[in-house]
């Protein structure tokens, strides 16, 4: 497995209760729909009590790597073998986050996400494509997906992207001061 | 399809609100409809597809039927220019995984959007195409691809150098013809196209060595854009140094000096993918290990947990081979104990166990026992696991220890947690004999208060082994008919059976014992009834005349030599009648399953069900088949048995491995094999052996298997006979022999005739180590000067170059297959010389120690003076032998 390619085995999003609000599995290790429940749950009370809300925080069970961020009352999860370089997963994970953010203008709820679960979804398309990864940059992701709406919409454009990055840096110090 | 699909209802904005709530498949079903609508709405289509995404994602599933009709409506949204509809529709279409009939309804439309104008049209189309499309439709579209993958759009050409990935595992042969594209496509300027290419590429050589190594060679000079083809890169360069071997690398080392240069690199996930792949290398030195373990300890720090838990694993493996080049980090580790996330903490614990020297055992404790009460159990384990190996190694310590694992199995826990503690406890016992009085007592306070039925069953049975062989068996008593009172009736009929056993063993406690026996005659319980009576009878407390010693104590301590499996199908098949039931007709043969020891290579000895005096559980298991074997039961005591060695590579027609099992005077070959081929039938199996370059040994049974089916291993055997307590030694070839037949898939049988065919194995060697038993003693000083220099026989060796001193010394210890004491396996780095003491039991249960010490100069020169003691000067000699051959 050492030479292959760096794979990620399922994203998940899950919200404050572990119930789902978008997933996505890459393999067969769980081929059952009471496998994936059965996972999820394990993956949620493992990782319910600790605190993942400015850092990405990270859990080995099972064989698998688990690494997984919490805002509100999502919590974003990203599934990997135990041989696979906890980094790379990160940085899928904070991908989605960073996507997930730009896409909802900041709004990151469960309430919200449902209401626009068509780019989460659209969002979850264009970070991983059977496992193998297609994009980790949080901007670039979101500007995939915003693509299609521009014709129409033409709300979130290269402008507003940068802003909300910028906004969201802004948080970032600000919690960072406090 | 940025604005909230469904409006805003403000009047209930409370928290469970959602856009989905009381959504129904059948309704959606029908909203679904809105599809074939001559003026299609594409806003409210993209809300339908939404909602039916929405429920395949809860887990809700299509019938076939339905699944039919959503697809073919779903095609009709093609006529659509929406772009935000298109994406829907494409990540519809991927849901549903159509058949291949329906496939070609949407080939045309998805092969118009590959040649679209939009980009985003062309990067979808591609990656939906290649994931529904089957071998024959891809030849029609392979020229698009090729394009698409030197394309200038850097999203176009990774979807097609993606879906070229995935289309590998079902159809190579195609993908392997786009070559040169992704040849190209690996200068792109793009960094994720140049990813991407860079794994394809690597696919399509991946057997092909030299090309590996040439891409590994220009890349690693040229420029890498992406931190993740960094990464990639950074694995095949470890792949390629692993196939060319340690010792070819001498002088210039390109590929190790990229590996380090990577340390440096701006994103820490290339660092540490570079650090760990330095870490895995085999045969690293300590030299080269040293940056890698820097980068590691910097990340140790880290405000992210991630990095965090990810250096700590690297370096919690990387103690278990080399403990020295971990102990800088030491201070780090130590802070990590108190780490928030508890990965990190318990990783840290472990590794600090493994790193620990003597002299910080008592220390680290401190800090453990303090962190043991807010872990989960699941951690606890791998603790109490670790502190166990600590113990073995330091076997000195074994007082703090000990104690240790005593003041946890008071506390609070689950089974698995007690389980592993109980076990450690007795695998502690049997190793370490200063330990046994005090681990006895331990685990007697333990059942006192133990609410596992099969935890105290167990102790019960390891105390009856044990308690009557300690210097004061009665304080045990007590603890044991506490159990006759107080627990259940499985508990109490063990208890029983404990107390007989120190009856039948400690002649001063019988009458008392019978006394305890007969109380337990009026127990509520049938089975505890009928063991106190049994047990009554057979040593005589009545006044009858008991059993003799001799079959008392192989009733009571001889294990029962059929399978339980046997037993248990010979009673349900045995009718009530006038003859009783007869244990000896029940068939000993057992069916052994190499593949379940194989899956599971670092399990431990179970500490509970394995007895004592033997020296591993699994040679029990096997002097069992064998001595089922009337042709082998002539043969003795088996001294040995050996690892399973493969002698066909993975995924073979069959797979064979064998284990060598060596008596004083023979040698049985016991293949196990395994038939991979579902449509074969093998019978009469049988393995012809060449030992024309083993002089000493001739053939003199061999047993063939009668059928090997599809899947289901079996065995077959060869011995040798060989002189006696001769360390013979000889290489072996092998010729698997059979008769195949073929199997109908369709009824599973096999046809009647069947044709003759072999199938050539690896070799097999029989070395000195062979002979000798890894068995450690605690105190090696004392065991030593025991032993005394009547047959001592010390001389010097010179082993010529050696690629360092730590290599020196495991061939040496590998040589002679023996016990390393002490720890002093591990050669500090950069040390000069190095002494290692070794224990083992000789063929002939001859007891043998070894002192060694190796000394290195300049130019790598190691020499060293052997010293070794026996109980035999004929082995102490036999022993310098073997070295001086090997």
């Amino acid at each position: 497995m050492q030479e292959s390619c760096p794979t990620v085995k399922s994203i998940l999003l899950l919200d404050s209760e572990g119930k789902r609000v978008a997933v996505k599995y890459y393999t067969d290790d769980w081929p059952t729909l009471s496998a994936k429940l059965v996972l999820e749950k394990s993956v949620f009370t493992k990782t319910q009590k600790t605190n993942a809300r400015n850092e990405a925080e990270i859990i080995m069970f099972d064989g698998y790597i688990v690494v997984y961020k919490f805002i509100q009352d999502l919590h974003f999860f990203v599934v990997g073998g135990d041989d696979e370089n906890e980094l790379i997963l990160a940085a899928v994970l904070q991908g989605f986050f960073d996507a997930v953010g730009l896409l909802l203008r900041n709004n990151v709820d469960k309430k919200t996400a449902l209401e626009n679960l068509d780019l989460i979804l659209l969002c979850l398309d264009e970070i991983v494509d059977g496992g193998i990864i297609l994009e980790t940059e949080g901007s670039v992701i979101a500007g995939k997906v915003a693509t299609n709406g521009l014709d129409s919409a033409g709300s979130l454009t290269e402008q507003t992207i940068s802003q909300a990055l910028a906004t969201a840096r802004e948080h970032l110090a600000r919690s960072l001061l406090k | 399809m940025a604005e909230p699909l469904v409006k805003k209802d403000d009047d209930r904005d409370d928290e469970d609100y959602s856009p989905f709530m009381g959504i129904e498949k059948g309704a959606v079903l029908q909203e679904a409809r809105v599809f074939n609508d001559p003026q299609l709405d594409a806003r409210k289509c993209s809300q339908v597809i939404t909602k039916l995404l929405y429920l395949l994602n809860q887990g809700e599933t299509f019938t076939k039927i339905e699944a039919t009709e959503v697809f073919f409506a779903v095609t009709k949204l093609f006529q659509s220019k929406d772009t935000g509809l298109r994406r829907m529709v494409y990540l519809m279409i991927k849901e549903l995984s159509p058949s291949a009939d329906e496939v070609i309804i949407v080939t045309s439309s998805l092969m118009k959007d590959m040649n679209s104008k939009t980009d985003m049209y062309r990067a979808n189309a591609i990656r939906v195409l290649c994931r529904i499309t089957d071998g024959t439709l891809l030849t029609q579209i392979e020229r698009y691809l090729k394009q698409a993958i030197v394309d200038k759009n850097p999203v176009v050409a990774s979807a097609a150098l993606v879906s070229g990935i995935h289309l590998f595992q079902t159809n190579p042969e195609i993908v392997k013809r786009w070559s040169n594209e992704v040849q190209e496509a690996v200068q792109s300027r793009a960094a994720l196209v140049q990813f991407h290419a860079l794994a394809l590429n690597h696919q399509i050589r991946q057997n092909d060595r030299l090309a590996v190594s040439k891409l590994v060679t220009s890349l690693t000079r040229g420029s890498v854009r992406s931190p993740l083809a960094q990464c990639l890169l950074i694995r095949y360069t470890s792949q390629v140094i692993r196939e060319s071997g340690v010792n070819t690398q001498t002088g210039e080392r390109p590929f190790f000096d990229f590996l380090e240069a990577c340390l440096r690199h701006k994103a820490e996930m290339v660092i540490f993918e570079a650090a760990r792949a330095i870490t895995e290398l085999s045969g690293v030195t300590s030299r080269e290990l040293t940056p890698a373990i820097t980068v590691l300890q910097l990340f140790l720090s880290s405000s992210k947990p991630v990095l965090r838990f990810a250096a700590v694993r690297t370096l919690n493996k990387v103690a278990m081979t080399h403990p020295l080049a971990v102990t800088n980090c030491n201070i780090d580790m130590e802070s990590l104990i108190s780490d928030q996330n508890r990965s990190i903490a318990t990783l840290a614990i472990t590794t600090l166990l493994k790193t620990g020297n003597e002299s910080s055992v008592d220390r680290l404790m401190k800090q453990i026992t303090n962190f043991m009460s807010d872990i989960a159990d699941e951690f606890k384990i791998v603790v109490v696991e670790a502190i166990r190996s600590l113990c073995l190694k330091f076997p000195l310590k074994y007082r703090s220890l000990m104690n240790f694992l005593s003041n946890i199995l008071r506390e609070e826990g689950g089974f698995d947690y007690k389980k592993a503690i109980v076990d450690s406890i007795v695998i502690l016992i049997r190793d370490i004999p200063e330990a046994k009085e005090g681990g006895l007592f331990h685990l007697c306070e333990f059942i006192e208060d133990c609410e596992f039925t099969y935890l105290s069953t167990q102790i019960l049975h390891f105390l009856g082994n044990e308690g009557p062989k300690t210097s004061d068996p009665s304080k045990y008593i007590r603890y044991i008919y506490n159990r006759v009172i107080l627990e259940n009736a499985t508990v109490r009929a063990s208890a029983v059976s404990t107390l007989a056993k120190f009856g039948a063993l400690v002649d001063s406690l019988k009458p008392r014992i019978f006394v305890l026996l007969r109380r337990c005659l009026y127990d509520s319980d049938d089975e505890v009834r009928d063991r106190a009576t049994l047990y009554l009878n057979m040593l005589g407390g009545d006044g009858l005349v008991g059993e003799t010693d001799k079959d008392v104590k192989e009733f009571l301590f001889g294990s029962l030599d059929v399978p339980l499996v046997n037993l248990e199908t010979s009673l349900r098949n045995y009718e009530a009648s006038e003859e009783p039931f007869d244990i000896s007709t029940v068939p000993k043969e057992v069916k052994l399953q190499p593949h379940t020891e194989k899956k599971a290579p670092g399990k431990k000895p179970s500490g509970l069900g394995a007895p004592t005096s033997g020296p591993t559980s699994a040679v029990d298991a096997y002097e069992k088949v064998l001595l089922s074997i009337p042709e082998f039961s002539g043969f003795g005591e088996l001294f040995k048995s050996s690892a399973p060695v493969e002698l066909t590579e993975a995924e073979t027609e069959y797979a064979v491995n064998v284990v060598k099992h060596i008596y004083d005077g023979h040698v049985v070959f016991q293949y196990n094999c395994t038939n991979t081929i579902p449509e074969q039938l093998l019978e009469n199996v049988t393995v012809f052996v060449d030992a024309s370059e083993a002089e000493e040994f001739s053939e003199v049974a061999s047993k063939p298997l009668k059928t090997l089916p599809y899947d289901s291993p079996g065995q077959s055997f060869v011995a040798f006979e060989k002189p006696e307590g001769v360390p013979a030694v000889g290489k072996f070839s092998n010729l698997l022999k059979f008769i195949v037949k073929e199997v109908d898939s369709t009824t599973g049988e096999a046809d009647e005739e069947g044709v003759e065919d072999e199938y050539q194995l690896e070799d097999l060697e029989v070395v000195a180590a062979e002979y000798m038993l890894k068995v450690g003693v605690s105190n090696f000083k004392h065991a030593w000067d025991n032993m005394g220099a009547d047959c001592e026989r010390v001389d010097e060796y010179g082993l010529g170059v050696r690629e360092s001193l730590a290599e020196a010394v495991s061939a040496v210890i590998n040589i002679l297959g023996m016990q390393a004491c002490e720890g002093t396996d591990v050669v500090p780095s950069n040390a000069r010389s190095h002494t290692c003491l070794l224990s083992g039991v000789f063929i002939g249960n001859v007891k043998v120690l070894a002192r060694i010490s190796f000394g290195i100069d300049g130019p790598k020169q190691v020499a060293m003076k052997l010293a070794v003691r026996s109980e035999d000067q004929v082995v102490s000699d036999t022993i310098h032998e073997i070295v001086a051959s090997g």
